[in-house]
């Protein structure tokens, strides 16, 4: 280890996803959430859900952060009494998904262009108006992303997107 | 039975015998329930912040957990202080608070605030009561997470519905925490790898913390050092671990640390930290601390090692455990490190802790004196300043849990409420409150409460009518601008103390020192004010100014 390693200077940023297994007691998302924010942690989504067991959810976060900081808020979070586990999931080893519903102008004109681009994309159409689709998909975070990004040009009234789900594909816990 | 009796039968059943508070509108059941209670010892504040100090010098000094009371919004508020100093040293406290009745609560009722969420980030963990058959089982789970692991304050904010509702009281044995389990037991492979670099080391350092005194390690580690010949230097949160006149001892490290026991971390070869967590008042300018030496990393807490500086090698568990597990795998070599240490006791001699003598009252003769009529064993509280530091320096300790002090969060108004609850929990020792004139203001209405018990606490204030700290450092740089540091309208500390009760004594020359203080180890039955006036513009000496290498401190 070189001497400069010890310690002192931050490393590089990263986007992370990192899952936290807790009891579903009141104040654990509070309690989470604040870790984040006081070791400066940003956090881009952070999605809750209860698990095959009523009495624990899982939350995903997905958070930016160098290596170490992402290490010393793991080991912070290990230590809150209500959090049972947490990991981190490399997007080799994990399965992701994120929903989005995007409702885009449409007119007679370009509503076919429209439809291709969301078949192409494995997206779904959900609700038409006069002057609007509303779509749905359900994918990989980049793949909404594109998606989002293909549709811009037609001018998007409104978007919602759940944050990243994820699960780890072997046998890990 | 109701609520607020069965939190009274559960603190009896956690062996609470003393306790502070301070009582209000939703704590009237919990106060009513006390007012035929025989079995507990509570002690009126006269402000919770006093409760609050108060219950962490009580645990300090006595290695049980702590315990105040006081009622919600203003009153919890009140606690904020108290709690954070007790989360920044790692003292296992109880805080229970009133909560407005559950239906009122998210109104922003009367005296309404949010206890748990403003305590989440201060403390080890908080609970709210909703319900009175929820209490037994809480108050179980908030002393075991207190006391266990790395300790720490817990919050038992009870709704006053919960309080006067009725339950079947019935104390648990167990308590059923899954996602808590704290390490006891280090990794056997990380011990043997630490033994062979410890053997391998040839200046090896240990830098020791309050984690030594809160796991009780204190004799594993004197075992450990003589056995290994390995020489310690302690943090302040450490002082007292190790006997500060044994051979062995650099005594503190950091801004204000020795001269001998700063060069020696800037040589050593090997540091071995045990409970202690290179905070930047100990490190300085971190890339440039300890730069010569491999690191290994004792802690109970996963969390602080690799925190601040990364280690060569981590082992997460107890410190008395881990000592000896580590202390079996080392066969001692006799006369090793000979050379190391002669370099050290060098150092020593070149460097010793000292201070002009000029004829004035000088603050750290005063704390020498202590010293002396004590003989090193009183229990030594303070405040935050200068005189804190010095009398970290110039006190000698025998015995762990005979220094009490606010570290981490530095809190002024710390040591007077501190040093009621060390003299509660040990009515045989001598106890010392060392203050400034600044800090002394800061919760001096606490005389009243030590008075009314009869506490015979010794309150020897190094009066320099100055924020002595502050001034030091807008001295040293910024260019003696002393903005807003000087306490030129202070009131007379002596008629303070008579009009509350209490004894007072003012001292203005070195000759009266040692009969002052004989003279009020003599009172027994009130707390004694000893005013002492000093030189006004004295500095602590060593200083490793902010951001500097340890080796680049200022001497003299
Ligand atoms: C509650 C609180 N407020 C402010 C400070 C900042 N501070 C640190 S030391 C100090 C001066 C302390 O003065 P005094 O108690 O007279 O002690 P001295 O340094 O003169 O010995 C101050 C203001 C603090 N540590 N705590």
């Amino acid at each position: 280890m070189s001497r400069r390693d010890r310690g002192g200077e931050k490393g590089k940023a990263m986007k992370h996803t990192i899952s936290v297994i807790v009891e579903n007691k009141p104040g654990v998302l509070h309690r989470v959430a604040g870790l984040f924010s006081r070791r400066g942690f940003n956090i881009e989504s952070l999605t809750v859900g209860e698990t095959e067991d009523p009495k624990i959810s899982r939350m995903t976060i997905v958070a930016d952060g160098d290596e170490q900081t992402l290490e010393q808020i793991i080991k912070q979070l290990y230590k809150q009494i209500d959090i049972l586990k947490v990991f981190d999931l490399p997007k080799s080893e994990s399965v992701e998904r994120e929903l989005a519903l995007i409702k885009v102008h449409a007119n007679e004109k370009t509503r076919g262009e429209i439809t291709q681009i969301v078949e192409i994309c494995q997206a779904k159409i959900v609700d038409v108006t006069e002057e609007a689709l509303m779509i749905e998909i359900s994918a990989e975070t980049e793949k909404v992303e594109n998606l989002h990004k293909m549709l811009e040009k037609f001018g998007i009234q409104e978007l919602v997107r759940t944050g990243r789900i994820a699960l780890h594909k072997g046998n890990q816990n | 039975m109701t609520g607020a009796q069965a939190l009274l039968e559960s603190l009896k059943k956690e062996g609470v015998t003393d306790f502070f508070g301070y009582p209000g509108g939703q704590v009237l059941p919990i106060y009513d329930a006390l007012y035929n209670e025989k079995g507990l010892n509570h002690i009126l504040t006269r402000h919770e912040q006093g409760a609050a100090h108060a219950a962490d010098g009580y645990a300090r000094v006595s290695g049980k957990v702590g315990v105040c009371l006081a009622t919600s919004g203003p009153g919890a508020t009140n606690l904020i202080t108290g709690i954070a100093t007790a989360y920044m040293d790692s003292i296992p406290i109880v805080a229970i608070t009133g909560q407005v009745p559950t239906t009122l609560l998210g109104r922003d009722s009367f005296q309404e605030a949010d206890v748990t969420g403003i305590t989440q980030p201060i403390t080890k963990h908080n609970y709210l009561v909703k319900e009175a058959a929820d209490i037994p089982r809480v108050i179980k789970e908030a002393f075991h997470i207190a006391r266990t692991g790395r300790p720490g304050p817990v919050v038992v904010d009870i709704a006053k519905d919960a309080q006067v509702n009725k339950l079947d009281f019935k104390y648990p044995d167990k308590v059923d925490l899954p996602g808590y389990k704290p390490t006891f037991k280090g990794h056997p492979r990380q011990i043997k790898a630490a033994a062979k670099m410890i053997s391998l080391s040839k200046k090896p350092l240990l830098y020791i913390g309050g984690g030594i005194i809160s796991a009780g390690a204190s004799a594993e580690l004197k075992e450990f050092a003589e056995k290994l010949n390995i020489p310690i230097t302690t943090t302040m949160m450490g002082l007292g671990a190790f006997p500060s006149n044994h051979p062995l001892a650099l005594n503190m490290l950091g801004m204000h640390g020795t001269a001998y026991a700063n060069y020696a971390v800037q040589e050593c070869d090997l540091l071995l930290a045990v409970g202690a967590r290179f905070d930047d008042r100990v490190t300085g300018h971190l890339p440039t601390f300890a730069p010569k030496a491999k690191h290994i990393h004792i802690d109970v807490d996963p969390a602080e090692i690799g925190k601040n500086v990364r280690v060569d090698i981590p082992i997460v568990g107890d410190a008395a455990q881990t000592l000896k597990d580590l202390l079996e795998k080392i066969k001692p070599e006799k006369s090793k490190h000979d050379a190391w240490l002669a370099q050290i006791n060098e150092w020593k001699k070149k460097y010793p802790l000292s201070y002009k003598k000029d004829g004035q009252l000088k603050p750290q003769y005063i704390i020498e004196m202590i010293n002396e009529v004590t003989k090193g064993d009183a229990i030594i509280c303070t405040e935050v300043g200068q005189h804190q530091m010095w009398a970290a320096q110039f006190c000698q300790f025998k015995n762990p849990r005979t220094w009490v002090s606010s570290g981490g969060l530095g809190t002024m108004g710390y040591g007077f409420p501190a040093s009621i609850g060390a003299q509660v929990a040990r009515p045989d020792k001598v106890v010392f409150n060392i203050a400034g004139d600044g800090s002394i203001q800061m919760n001096i209405q606490e005389l009243a409460t030590a008075v009314i018990n009869k506490l015979p606490i010794k309150i020897a204030v190094l009066n320099n009518c100055f924020l002595g700290m502050v001034r030091q450092w807008q001295e040293l740089i910024y260019d003696r601008h002393y903005s807003h540091t000087n306490l030129c309208a202070n009131p007379d500390l002596v008629k303070i103390a008579e009009a509350y009760g209490a004894v007072g004594i003012r001292i203005t020359k070195g000759a009266e020192v040692k009969k002052a203080l004989q003279e009020s180890l003599k009172v027994k039955d009130r707390p004694v004010l000893l005013d002492f006036v000093v030189t006004r513009e004295e500095n602590v000496l060593p200083f490793v100014p902010p951001g500097q290498a340890l080796n680049q401190m200022i001497i003299d």
